[in-house]
């Protein structure tokens, strides 16, 4: 095995090649899977944790911010059940079906599982890959072909995750809203594999919110969901990161899109020690729709990780890609996306914007915007901004008698205003506008 | 309109694939053993009978270049190059430095006439016919492979002040300058291409402009390989002192060859108070033929310092040929107030491969930064755009605007754009926009339904799309630059 090939460098590398070790007997999965795992460990050993050298993680040093390899949290006892219920307080007023991930593990206990819609099928990845569900040996893993390290990690040591399948179809009239939370007050790790799959002409929305424990408990999020969206089908899904300030939380987002269909992804890093996004998305139908977005509202020692690459392969795609970031404190923001057009993807429609609001001296904004055409008949742009308040709106609402740090507060909810306001749920969109207002509220 | 029916006229007039410097010049040159090793950096550095500094300074950067690795994090694919396959050091045999024209071999003086340089003091850049009396002159230094043939108006300079002559004669007439500037911009150690010039650099420019001149002239260099297997390797070092102004342009040609031939140049611009450096280039190496073989690997590292307040620093590039083009002009914007303005076209065709952009690292207050910068892609070529700006704490008001356009000609091309946007001050803006398109449809029928031909259309639509960057360049460059365009994008239209 190519583990043994590198040396493993990092305390961190060393105890998760351990845990890897210890618990490969355990976990889940057949031959096949197993096998998998051990080939992804293997692909992480030779590579180790990422580091600034390895491009896509540029300004995210993995290696100095991972000093070590906590336990994996074991599956939820009933407080923790208890604690998970009341997670996700930001919308209580959703009208969605609930589904609760505890430390990784799904907990079908307290999740609303009950008068499924046709169509829809809602299980625990754990017991799919015990029973050799065909949906999952059929997709899970195969999506994207993604060369990252974090990600190979997550497939070796994925515990449990949700298994969605909504057939050919298929129209949800509720959201899907995906609890997942760290309920251990301990240090603690946790490695989560989702799937969920859209099947042809079916229509589906997905909220995640991310939760886990305040103060400065440090814990370890690596969680990854992979998405199959059938021709002419419908996803909506945004994904709310509330992490304690503790946290080191990668959240990896395979997609594969097929032929007119429409799909909305949006991330919002609302509070969270150090969050990175990592979205790999492959539009291999024409005429596909995608809308890709985020914002991050950082503070303190806040840091954000967006990375996101589109890989356009058919032709007549529209993408857009729009995302904003506030920073106040000693936070730091990192956006970091590509956009490839593929010899084959003529008559590509493609936008990215980039932009980030600096409120502090200490504050630090770092984007790379890429383009990588190979198409000719293509229109691609990329945008890309930094700056402050704009003196004379803020100068211009005061002269109204708005006082400055109102003024300011408008200026601000503008800005991510663009992003919150495409949402599509409204109970959702109200929450993120709330959520903004309260984060503006709790500014210095 | 005079200067696109130029282009049109001249698009007609030469064939596919004809790269009309590549002609080659037999002449008896002298050359250093092949390969690098001590002896040859001791051979180099006695040719130029340098002092014992700057040979310890060559030595020293050997011994690190030897730990060093190539870089590969650029977008290009190269078979990897053998450094022991080169001779570092060519010149024409019995060669001192010639004190006038007439010394110099009439076979090298007929290369620069066929090249349209002037060595000549009455004559004038080729290209455009103006009345006596209102010519501009420029001072050429002829760098023929690895030395400095003449240069030019030299006593002219020297009444106003401006020290403008070879690198290695700099070495050893103003040798406090030289020590106290050489490196300081372009560390030894900066990266795997400098540190080999570091030890091997044969001939370039130095120039000195004193407090308060502003330069008589244009000042030019025209750099020229002619031998088989060597590598060309420029050592350029402009210095303009407080409220100084020089404007300075470099030019470049090699003879067509199957086998490919290394370049690598360093160029180190200071500008301390007030003072200004305008830097253009109009890099015509031998692309290759059309199947991609043969060309100049083309690796470069430029980079301005702007030392002083208010100083500004202004790249102009316009970059056709090469067979792999490796080149980040850069400007440290280090005095408050400084400017810096990087301004390209850079232009792929056949299998060319370029790799370029520029930094702007904004250290002082208030410094403003203007990149634009249009790729234009034909053929199988990949042209990339790779950019840096960056603000630091106490770059308080730092400014920057970038604007990358990308043109896509044909449908085995690639454009691609990657800038990298670091700001950490809340003062700093910074705007950065990008677009890749092709010749919009709807241009061409306009300009063909007014009974342009398609190929008078597209060169029309071309220039339009790079004019920004072609009013930077002094005019006479400006027209050959347009010339050159012209002939570059020649076979990749229909």
């Amino acid at each position: 095995m190519a583990a043994e090939v590198r040396m493993m460098k990092t305390p961190a590398e060393l105890a998760l090649a351990e845990t890897f070790a210890a618990a490969r007997g355990t976990l889940p999965g057949d031959g096949d899977i197993a096998a998998r795992r051990a080939d992804a460990f293997a692909r992480f050993a030779a590579a180790g944790l990422p580091h600034r050298r390895i491009e896509a993680w540029h300004y995210t040093d993995l290696r100095a911010l991972m000093r070590e390899a906590l336990p994996v949290a074991g599956a939820p006892d009933a407080a923790g059940l208890e604690k998970a219920k009341a997670a996700g307080a930001m919308l209580a007023e959703v009208d969605a079906r609930r589904l609760y991930l505890v430390n990784g593990t799904f907990a079908p206990e307290i999740s609303d599982l009950a008068d499924l819609e046709p169509g829809l099928s809602i299980t625990g990845l754990a017991a799919a890959l015990g029973a050799g569900d065909p949906l999952v040996t059929a997709h899970l893993g195969r999506t994207v072909a993604a060369d990252d390290a974090i990600l190979a990690l997550n497939t070796a040591l994925m515990g449990d995750g949700v298994v969605i399948h909504v057939a050919a179809g298929v129209e949800l009239a509720r959201p899907l809203l995906l609890v997942s939370i760290t309920t251990q007050e301990t240090p603690s790790a946790v490695f989560s594999r989702s799937l969920m799959v859209v099947e042809e002409g079916a229509s589906a929305r997905l909220v995640e919110i991310h939760e886990g424990p305040g103060g400065d408990v440090a814990y370890q999020v690596n969680t990854a969901l992979e998405l199959v969206v059938g021709p002419r089908a419908n996803l909506d899904r945004v994904k709310i990161a509330c992490e304690g300030a503790g946290v080191l939380h990668v959240g990896s987002v395979l997609a594969k899109v097929a032929d007119h269909a429409k799909v909305a992804l949006s991330a919002f890093n609302l509070s969270g020690g150090m969050v990175r996004n990592q979205l790999m998305m492959q539009i291999t139908g024409a005429y596909t729709e995608a809308h890709i977005s985020g914002v991050s509202l950082l503070n303190a020692r806040q840091q954000a990780d967006t990375m996101l690459a589109l890989d356009h392969i058919a032709p007549h795609c529209e993408s857009r890609e729009n995302f904003r970031a506030v920073l106040d404190g000693s936070s730091r923001d990192v956006f970091q996306g590509r956009i490839a057009v593929r010899r084959e993807a003529q008559k590509t429609d493609a936008r990215m914007l980039a932009r980030a609001l600096l409120l502090s001296e200490n504050a630090e904004s770092d984007n790379k915007p890429e383009l990588e055409i190979f198409a000719d008949d293509v229109q691609c742009g990329h945008g890309c901004t930094t700056g402050t308040l704009d003196e004379q709106l803020r100068f211009y609402l005061m002269s109204r008698g708005i006082p400055a740090r109102e003024a300011e507060a408008l200026l601000i909810q503008a800005f991510v205003g663009e992003v919150t306001d495409a949402v599509a749920d409204d109970g959702v969109r109200e929450a993120l506008i709330e959520a903004t207002r309260n984060w503006l509220l709790t500014r210095e | 309109m005079a200067a696109v029916k130029e282009t049109v006229d001249q698009v007609r007039s030469i064939d596919v694939d004809q790269y009309k410097y590549g002609f080659e010049t037999h002449i008896e040159t002298e050359k250093a053993p092949k390969g690098l090793s001590e002896e040859v950096i001791r051979f180099i550095s006695a040719r130029k009978e340098e002092p014992e500094w700057m040979l310890k300074w060559r030595l020293d950067a050997y011994a690190r270049w030897l730990t060093m690795q190539e870089p590969t994090w650029a977008r290009l694919d190269y078979p990897r190059i053998d450094f022991n396959d080169i001779y570092y050091y060519a010149a024409p045999k019995q060669f001192k430095a010639p004190k006038s024209l007439d010394e110099v071999d009439p076979e090298i003086l007929r290369t620069y006439e066929k090249l349209g340089i002037p060595l000549r003091e009455q004559e004038i850049l080729a290209g455009v016919e103006v009345p006596e009396g209102e010519r501009s002159r420029i001072a050429v230094d002829a760098v023929f492979d690895s030395v400095s043939v003449a240069t030019t108006f030299k006593a002219e300079l020297k009444a106003a002040g401006v020290i403008f002559m070879p690198m290695s004669e700099a070495v050893r007439e103003h040798p406090e300058l030289v020590q106290k500037y050489l490196g300081s911009v372009v560390p030894v150690t900066d990266n795997f291409y400098a540190t080999l010039n570091s030890a091997v650099f044969s001939d370039g420019s130095f120039v000195y402009v004193p407090p308060g001149v502003r330069c008589p002239m244009e000042l030019s260099t025209y750099f020229r390989i002619n031998e088989k297997n060597t590598g060309q390797f420029e050592r350029t070092l402009i210095i303009a002192d407080k409220g100084a102004y020089v404007s300075y342009l470099e030019g470049c040609t090699a003879p067509m060859r199957d086998e490919n031939q290394l370049h690598a140049a360093v160029v180190e611009l200071i500008a301390l108070d007030d003072a200004e450096i305008k830097y253009s280039t109009v890099q015509n190496w031998y692309p290759g033929d059309s199947e991609g073989r043969g060309g100049i690997y083309n690796f470069v590292t430029k980079r301005g310092d702007c030392r002083g307040r208010n100083s500004k620093i202004s790249w102009t590039q316009v970059e056709t040929g090469s067979a792999i083009t490796w080149k980040y002009p850069s400007c440290i914007l280090r005095g408050d107030g400084s400017s810096g303005e990087f301004y390209s076209i850079a232009i792929s065709n056949g299998h060319q491969q370029v790799d370029s952009g520029t930094k702007m690292l904004h250290l002082g207050r208030n410094t403003t930064s203007r990149i634009i910068s249009k790729g234009i892609s034909a053929g199988k070529s990949n042209n990339t755009y790779r950019g840096q700006v960056s603000a630091h704490r106490k770059a308080e008001g730092a400014r920057n605007f970038t604007n990358c356009d990308s043109l896509l000609i044909g449908n085995d091309c690639g454009a691609h754009t990657v800038p990298y946007i670091e700001a950490r001050n809340p003062k700093a803006q910074f705007e950065h926009e990008a677009t890749t398109s092709k010749i919009s449809e709807d241009m061409l029928f306009y300009c063909m339904q007014r009974g342009l031909s398609q190929e008078d259309a597209v060169a029309l639509v071309v220039n339009g799309f790079v004019r920004d960057v072609l009013q930077q360049l002094p005019m006479e460059f400006a027209v050959e630059a347009q010339k050159l365009i012209s002939i570059s994008l020649e076979g990749s239209v229909g």
